[in-house]
């Protein structure tokens, strides 16, 4: 689903960690770590096809995308910007699915209001919903858990391993961990310059970690 | 055969090693014909050159803008030019060659508009006309400065070299678009003057003398450029082995 | 496409100020034009006056072009997904168009009353709103693409773009003041068609590149 062969994001002409060689497949659920500034989301971004500074080379299905902006639209309804969104897979609207994707999250309420009179936990909730109404198999996460409640990050871990049981694949950048119990760690670290010029970096996988 | 060294030269050229060690001697070649070709052609045309019988000797002044306003154009369509092998190719080096031709750009335009302003005076009697051609050249200076900002507001190198490079390109598509429609308007505006824009008959004894200085202004830009080139690569590559020998063996000299 | 254009319609009707408010300033800076220099009015210089004004208005216009989708993550959501982006970059610039240059085709006239230019003359400016104002947006895109990211592009792309608009005002002056007296205006019919139609061949490609590169910035 998603193979990156020796990849690495240049920022500023420096290259933010070491290469990455990583397959991703069906079911699996790889959370993204390291400490700020260690090129998490630049990871995600150009996995997504936003940032192109790297060398190496990946191939992904088309994707998912859920950065540190929702991609919400303000001024419309959660319904309206999924129907928006949906046109870009080619779907219709069905707001029948809407509604019950929104009552998942906890926002049914919500359904009918402008996004913008929302609070932050609720709109990422709508986001949420949203990937439940998509039909790629990959996704992309950037810190999605930023501004959710303990209740809702449940809900989100839930969606999370649905989706890779039914055979999609998820990568999430995050700082805290996600209670999921069947995970692949990919710990990256920021490349490093040390006082007499040489460089340190890398990256960490740890396939396969089983929570107690 | 001759396809396939072609194609290894283009590549080599996208090599700023390769490239410094090329212009080396170019440079030098650059500078010293500058030097020449300037000093022969301003006193050539300062001194020598007959005494226009409409403007007296004022007209002399086109030594100096009508090498000045050509060469501010090609330096703007040389940028765009390089931007769009920037883009096509990804060519590093296309960048260093933008942010050179970019402030000799700026200078040598705004030294056309203050020597078409100088060469007014006298002629018309005015510091500054509305004609056709100072309009051009200033909408050109806008076009310079206008990548100025852009290239001062992005931190990114590589982000604003592609900015830089876009922008140059749909500048230089658009010169031939503002030229046009500056010289319809300058047609409606301005009754039929002597323009600086016409190009009356002139005797060889006069346009000899153009034509060195035109070659000089444009080989001093060469030269300007390639020095900016090379210092910019110096900078950027600074962390390379071949930049260390080479200031190594510099300073040991 | 039609989802596209949908959301577009949606926005529009929810954020009215985006049309209203260029067409206010329009009408504020044409007081302020007339107040300070009367002589203008009905002169020989109203039609330029009236061009400069409605030039002006786009640049504002302009700013706000992509910044909402742009801070909202809509952009990126768009360049993400869609299939083809250059689809949703073409509807932005024509809803963009429609709201702020089409809406010229109407309010030019009225303008152009307001300046003293006679009642004749309407057609004209008219004719020369629609012909000129698709070259405003498309070619205001590309410098709206590329300054979304700054936090005071406003000038920045004040700086890029007005060269480039430098030929629409000059034949759509043109064209008025050759209605004015008279003459014919077909030569400057074609040079605005030609005009807006190069934009059309460049800007959607150029808007796509620029706002690529203003994402990469994020």
């Amino acid at each position: 689903m998603l193979t990156l062969e020796e990849l690495v994001c240049e920022r500023d002409g420096r290259e933010l960690f070491a290469p990455v060689s990583i397959d991703v497949r069906a079911g699996d659920y790889v959370e993204l770590t390291g400490a700020n500034g260690a090129g998490k989301s630049t990871l995600l971004r150009t996995l997504a096809g936003l940032h192109s500074r790297y060398s190496g080379a990946f191939d992904s299905v088309d994707c998912l995308f859920q950065g540190h902006r929702l991609g919400l639209d303000g001024l419309l309804t959660p319904l309206e910007n999924f129907a928006w969104f949906l046109g870009f897979e080619g779907r219709d609207a069905d707001r029948e699915r809407f509604l019950d994707a929104l009552q998942r999250t906890g926002v049914l309420n919500k359904a009918y209001q402008p996004c913008s009179e929302m609070s932050a936990g609720q709109q990422r909730r709508v986001a949420m919903a949203r990937w439940l109404l998509s039909s790629r198999s990959l996704w992309l996460l950037d810190e999605p858990l930023t501004a959710l409640d303990a209740s809702a990050q449940q809900v989100m871990a839930k969606i999370i391993v649905e989706h890779c049981q039914a055979g999609g694949a998820v990568v999430c950048a995050t700082h805290s961990e996600l209670p999921v119990a069947q995970k692949r760690l990919l710990k990256l670290e920021a490349t490093q310059r040390t006082p007499d010029g040489s460089v340190h970096s890398g990256y960490r996988d740890f396939a396969k970690v089983q929570d107690e | 055969m001759l396809s396939a060294s072609l194609k290894r030269l283009w590549h080599k050229l996208g090599s700023p090693r390769w490239f410094f060690a090329l212009t080396e001697s170019w440079v030098k070649v650059a500078g010293w014909s500058a030097l020449v070709l300037l000093v022969w052609g301003t006193i050539w045309g300062l001194g020598f050159a007959p005494a226009d019988y409409q403007q007296g000797n004022s007209f002399r002044i086109m030594y100096v803008h009508v090498p000045a306003a050509m060469l501010a154009q090609s330096l703007y369509i040389g940028m765009g030019v390089a931007g769009f092998i920037g883009l096509v190719w990804r060519m590093k080096l296309t960048d260093v060659a933008i942010s050179a031709c970019l402030p000799l750009g700026m200078v040598i335009t705004a030294l056309a508009l203050f020597s078409g302003s100088v060469w007014g005076r006298p002629t018309w009697g005015s510091w500054w006309e509305w004609d056709g051609r100072t309009v051009s050249t200033l909408v050109l200076f806008f076009l310079y400065v206008g990548i100025y900002a852009l290239r001062e507001a992005i931190a990114d190198q590589e982000l604003r070299a592609r900015a830089s490079a876009l922008i140059a390109m749909v500048g230089t598509i658009n010169i031939p678009i503002i030229k046009y429609s500056v010289e319809w308007w300058n047609t409606l505006h301005q009754p039929a003057s002597f323009g600086l824009t016409q190009k009356p008959a002139m005797p060889s004894e006069m346009w000899l003398p153009l034509l060195v200085m035109v070659l000089g202004f444009y080989a001093f830009a060469g030269f300007i450029v390639l020095v900016r080139m090379r210092t910019e690569i110096l900078n950027r590559e600074m962390g390379a082995r071949w930049v260390r020998d080479w200031v190594q063996v510099r300073s040991e000299r | 496409m039609s989802s596209l254009l949908r959301r577009e319609w949606q926005v529009a009707l929810r954020a009215k100020g985006a049309i209203i408010n260029p067409v206010a300033f329009l009408l504020l800076s044409t007081t302020l034009f007339v107040i300070a220099a009367p002589d203008t009015v009905s002169s020989d210089a109203a039609a330029g006056i009236l061009w400069t004004l409605v030039l002006l208005t786009q640049l504002l216009a302009l700013d706000a072009m992509y910044r909402r989708d742009f801070d909202s993550g809509v952009l990126e959501q768009t360049l993400v997904s869609a299939q083809v982006p250059f689809v949703a970059v073409l509807t932005r610039i024509f809803m963009q168009w429609l709201s702020t240059g089409f809406i010229m085709v109407a309010v030019g006239p009225v303008l152009g009353i307001l300046l003293g230019l006679p009642a004749e003359a309407t057609p004209a400016i008219a004719l020369a709103m629609l012909l000129g104002t698709p070259a405003l947006s498309l070619l205001g895109s590309i410098g709206a693409s590329v300054t979304v990211g700054f936090s005071r592009g406003g000038v920045i792309l004040a700086l890029l773009v007005m060269p480039l608009f430098l030929p629409t005002l000059i034949f759509g002056a043109g064209l008025v003041a050759a209605a004015e007296a008279g003459s014919s205006v077909m030569p400057q019919v074609y040079a605005l068609s030609l005009i807006s139609l190069v934009a059309l061949a460049i800007a959607p490609f150029a808007t796509l590149a620029g706002l690529k590169i203003s994402l990469e910035m994020q």
